[in-house]
């Protein structure tokens, strides 16, 4: 288990080129999405949300609730308080929502405004809005990635709204499960019916499978519809046990742990067969309850899916490109199919970075990431939507995963975790290899011995020291 | 100029009526109404910036920023390009804390550095956004030395968000062009037929339907501003000889600075509708003989109007049985909306109701005048609103953009997208017979009536029913506009039957009915045959 650490490093570039990265207000925006009831609400200008508001639309194909401060070149400079109050105002006359998610950005950051302080000031001027959650959260675009935005407003959830119980009564049948934004609202059904499998009651903060599943909805409501409620959370500390899903939920888990006093394990992954091993195995545990045969026969399906897969991505070159947490989930998963990950390209720093099995982990864009495959002889590309460029330039194709996913229908339901999860996943990318093999041609063998590998169609990349361990 | 300056300037744009009108202190506010904190939704000036010059497809647009500006937003839009493909690639100086400590200058001018060396465009165009501009980061300054210092242009675009939305940065983006770009280089050569088309961004290759007939007539698009263009195309346009402003009032300061700076008249026109293209095709010969074009132009402009008028009626007649008296809700922008609305009217359907949230007050006056008075002008509406209209109106169908999509679509109503992240182009001829047909494609769908159907189980009446009956009561059928152009209602025709016209001829002559475009005939007669109908009935109840 203790394989040497992968090398890390920054890319050392001015100029990002063709960005992975997307910023932290919007990951935060996701996360409050997540929540029944609420509007989230970027404080900056209304291009912040605008933009985010567009993504969301082409990734979920659903209607998005997200406001904006409207913060004007004046007000920014003079601070923001009297636009996050009169946003908060508006925001309740018009929609009545249960929870408005606050979100900085880089503009506000950077004058200082103190959004924790403003929400203690209109709690104070306007005692009408005692119905209504506030959840301020620090998310400068400056700084960190999506995911860190994500895992900052989980926290800010869990420290604004979650109740440290009087006395010690938990619901034993009760499982917190605060997942990472790398998770489908489909993953999150998915995991829904295993935990309910066990005989458990599942509360996830945030629930992206309530609001953002493609539902049809049963009201015209400006905010969103389903997902986890204001006092489901609130009450989050009475669950008899916690999970975590993605390292990126440590601090959520760790501030849960703190509120109920019960220990929330973080599961890294839920990709591949040993990680679903051991949730399967933690679920059976905490239940007391004996494994269904359902999920005995899915592993048995994911073991064949792994024998029938390994034909096609066993000794693949691949070329990685995602959010740390994904990243982790999906290199992990095929390199113990086989895969070859050369350089794998991420959004922002982990401690899971160097724990990627890959011949260097940059944090860096999808510029990193086409030099690198072209160099190692990548056979399949592995990213978001906006790999389509650069798959085209490569001539390979391109697997489409993580957000955004703006052409592609069913984006919200793609799966990647439990045994059903992997099984699919290595089904999809196994025939995506598969249909892009080369077929042999007459002349193939004439010239190859040719020092280059990445020019030869047939080659398998030889053995390399680093990913030997 | 400041880059507040150049605000206060475009907003004293002398070729807008609208602002024209205001007074002084009015102006100085700008030509949009102010922002409502928790209750806005549009883009940001550096959105409306990039819109505008993105289509540029050779150079390097640069966003100096955060990632929020571009990590989000790049390559998302659906101008097309003939050739080069770096606009669609995504450049940012991703600035971070220790820019945002010590200035993001330096950063800025590498990364200029690195484009250079790595993609070698023509120009590189750099956009400020919020925090730069915030911290003060001079691109002015790093723009000119990265100029001198790599002999590549570099030109710098004031458009932060916080200074305003989307209509603002087109402009924006056209005084940075204004400033440093057009008039720059001059072209090989030029000839009598030479025109620039402002405005026009080649969504979905829009441009390309329309450029073969300019081709055949031998007009030359010296300069398309922005779509499909080359930066050099851009530098020489000022030698053009007419212009044409495509995109409502987008890009009207480039226009109006040209025709004041190089003397390149210019008409306002459209290439969505037939009537429309044939008008533009007719103002682009008018202005081109005016100054200096051999007159027989026109013989061949009317010649090529006719036929393809001809052969774009004849692609829509075969769906014109299934589409007559089909109701559209169109809930658009202001680049679109007067400009549809004739095309639709073409096609035989009825238009119940058009949005005005981004027209300007010009537009609105347009709608009104192809229209009638009394068409439905949705502002700023909730999707409630827009469902309870899309239900009053009994539309068939509702176009609009990528984001008001799901207020038809989860009520199981056809919707179809006319905005900018669209794939079909419906410009000129060609795109008319296009959006014909796709509106057909999209009503014509078997699917609708599955969806519509409710679960075995689910008994009584659906949530849209329920929706619909907080609705106040439904509209007066004698106040329904039967011709949308001259606002004939269903009660004119049956007051003017009663009045003692017996056919539809003389209540169309009566009432005005069908003097406009003309598509409402059908309409008519069939509100005539059914006052004559009732008349009849109770007459001989009468008697």
């Amino acid at each position: 288990m203790d394989a040497p650490a992968t090398p890390v490093a920054k890319s050392g570039k001015a100029c990002t080129v063709n960005p992975l990265k997307m910023s932290q207000p919007i990951g935060g925006a996701l996360a409050f999405m997540g929540m029944r009831g609420t509007m989230p609400l970027l404080h900056g200008s209304q291009g912040c949300t605008s933009f985010g508001l567009v993504l969301f639309v082409r990734h979920f194909r659903e209607a998005i609730p997200l406001q904006t401060t409207a913060m004007s070149e004046v007000a920014t400079v003079l601070g923001g308080f009297d636009n996050v109050e009169q946003a908060v105002l508006n925001i309740v006359k018009r929609t009545s929502p249960e929870l408005i998610g606050i979100c900085s950005t880089g503009v506000t950051e950077i004058k200082g405004d103190d959004l924790g302080g403003f929400v203690k000031d209109i709690r104070r001027r306007h005692p009408e809005l005692a119905n209504v959650a506030l959840v301020p959260c620090n998310t400068p675009d400056f700084a960190g990635a999506f995911q860190d935005g994500w895992a900052a407003a989980v926290t800010a959830m869990v420290e604004h709204l979650v109740e440290t119980p009087e006395n010690a009564a938990r619901d034993p049948r009760r499982l917190a499960v605060l997942p990472g934004c790398h998770l489908t609202p489909g993953d999150i059904d998915e995991l829904r019916d295993t935990i309910e499998a066990f005989g458990l009651e599942p509360v996830f903060l945030p629930d992206l499978s309530g609001s953002l599943d493609g539902h049809i909805p049963q009201d015209f409501t400006p905010t969103t519809l389903g997902g986890c409620g204001v006092d489901a959370a609130r009450d989050l500390a009475r669950a008899g046990h916690a999970i975590a899903i993605g390292e990126a939920m440590r601090p959520a888990a760790e501030a849960l742990a703190a509120k109920s006093g019960v220990a929330c394990r973080v599961f890294e992954r839920l990709t591949g067969l040993g990680p679903c091993d051991a949730f399967i195995t933690h679920l059976s545990a905490i239940s007391g309850r004996p494994v269904a045969t359902r999920y005995r026969r899915q592993r048995g399906q994911l073991v064949d899916a792994m024998l029938d897969g390994h034909f096609h991505i066993g000794g693949r070159r691949l070329a990685i490109g995602a959010e740390p947490d994904l990243l982790f989930a999906l290199a992990s998963m095929l390199a113990e199919m086989g895969a070859v990950i050369g350089t794998a390209v991420t959004s922002t720093a982990s401690p899971l970075n160097a724990r990627v099995p890959a011949t260097h982990v940059v944090i860096g864009d999808l510029e990193d990431l086409e030099t690198a495959a072209r160099e190692e002889g990548a056979r399949l590309l592995i990213t978001h939507s906006h790999g389509r460029q650069e798959a085209a330039r490569l001539g390979i194709p391109h697997f489409r995963i993580g957000l955004p996913m703006f052409d592609w229908l069913g984006a919200a339901h793609q799966l990647s975790v439990g045994y059903r999860g992997t099984r699919d996943l290595i089904f999809a990318i196994g025939n995506m290899a598969m249909h892009a093999r080369h077929e042999t041609r007459p002349d193939d063998w004439r010239d190859a011995w040719a020092p280059d590998p990445a020019s030869d169609p047939h080659s398998t990349p030889p053995p390399s020291k680093e990913l030997a361990a | 100029m400041s880059l507040n300056q150049t605000i206060q300037d475009v907003f004293n744009e002398p070729g807008c009526d609208k602002n024209q009108a205001k007074s002084e202190k009015e102006r100085k506010k700008g030509c949009t109404k102010q922002l409502q904190p928790g209750g806005a939704a549009g883009g940001c000036a550096f959105d409306g910036a990039k819109i505008a010059l993105q289509p540029i497809t050779d150079v390097a647009h640069l966003v100096h920023g955060p990632i929020a500006c571009e990590g989000s937003s790049w390559d998302n839009r659906g101008a097309l390009s003939s050739g080069p493909t770096l606009y669609r690639t995504g450049f940012t100086t991703d600035m971070t804390e220790n820019d945002i400590v010590f200035g993001g200058e330096k950063r800025l001018f590498k990364a200029i550095r690195e484009i250079r060396e790595k993609y070698d465009p023509p120009a590189v165009f750099v956009y400020q956004t919020c925090v730069p501009a915030m911290i003060g980061d001079d691109i002015d300054a790093v723009c000119k030395a990265a100029s001198e210092k790599f002999d590549l242009p570099c030109i710098p675009i004031h458009s932060p968000g916080f200074v305003g939305p989307k209509n603002l940065g087109n402009k924006l983006a056209g005084e940075a062009l204004l400033k440093h770009v057009i008039g720059t280089i001059e072209p090989e050569y030029t000839t009598p037929y030479d025109i620039n088309i402002i405005g026009e961004y080649n969504l979905a290759g829009e441009l390309w339907q329309v450029k073969p007939l300019l081709d055949e007539l031998g007009i030359r698009i010296l300069s398309c501003i922005s779509g499909d263009a080359r930066y050099r195309e851009v530098a020489w346009s000022h030698r053009a000889r007419a212009a044409m402003m495509v995109c409502s009032k987008a890009m009207i300061n480039v226009a109006r600075k040209m025709e004041e700076r190089y003397g390149i008249p210019f008409f306002e026109g459209s290439f969505y509708g037939i009537g429309d293209t044939s008008d533009s095709l007719r103002e682009i010969a008018r202005l081109l003989i005016e100054r200096g074009a051999d007159p027989e132009l026109m013989a061949r402009t009317e010649a090529v109007i006719a036929r393809e008028e001809a052969r774009a009626w004849a692609g829509i007649e075969p769906y014109k049985a299934r589409l007559a008296g089909k109701r559209v809700l169109l809930i658009t922008g202001g680049v679109k909306s007067w400009s549809v609305v004739a095309a639709l009217q073409e096609a035989g359907m009825e238009v119940v109701g058009t949005s005005v949230k981004k027209s300007t007050e010009e537009d609105k006056q347009r709608i009104k005048e192809i229209m009638g008075e009394d068409a439905h002008m949705i502002d700023d509406m909730t999707p409630r609103e827009m469902y309870r209209m899309l239900k009053e109106a009994e539309a068939d169908i509702m176009l609009s953009g990528g984001r008001s999509q799901f207020v038809a679509l989860k009520a199981a109503m056809p919707w179809m997208d006319i905005n900018q992240e669209r794939h079909l182009g419906f410009a000129g001829y060609h795109g008319m017979v296009a959006m014909v047909a796709e509106i057909d494609r999209t009503i014509a769908n078997p699917m609708w009536e599955q969806v519509r159907t409710p679960a075995p189980w689910d008994a009584g009446e659906s949530w849209q029913a329920r929706a619909l009956a907080e609705a106040p009561a439904a509209m007066d059928p004698r106040d329904r506009l039967v011709c949308q152009c001259k606002g004939v209602s269903a009660g004119a025709i049956a007051d003017a039957v009663a009045g003692g016209c017996d056919s539809p001829g003389a209540v169309m002559q009566a009432t005005g009915a069908s003097s406009g475009c003309g598509g409402c005939k059908p309409f008519v007669r069939k509100a005539v045959d059914a006052a004559l109908a009732e008349q009849a009935a109770t007459g001989r109840e009468a008697a």
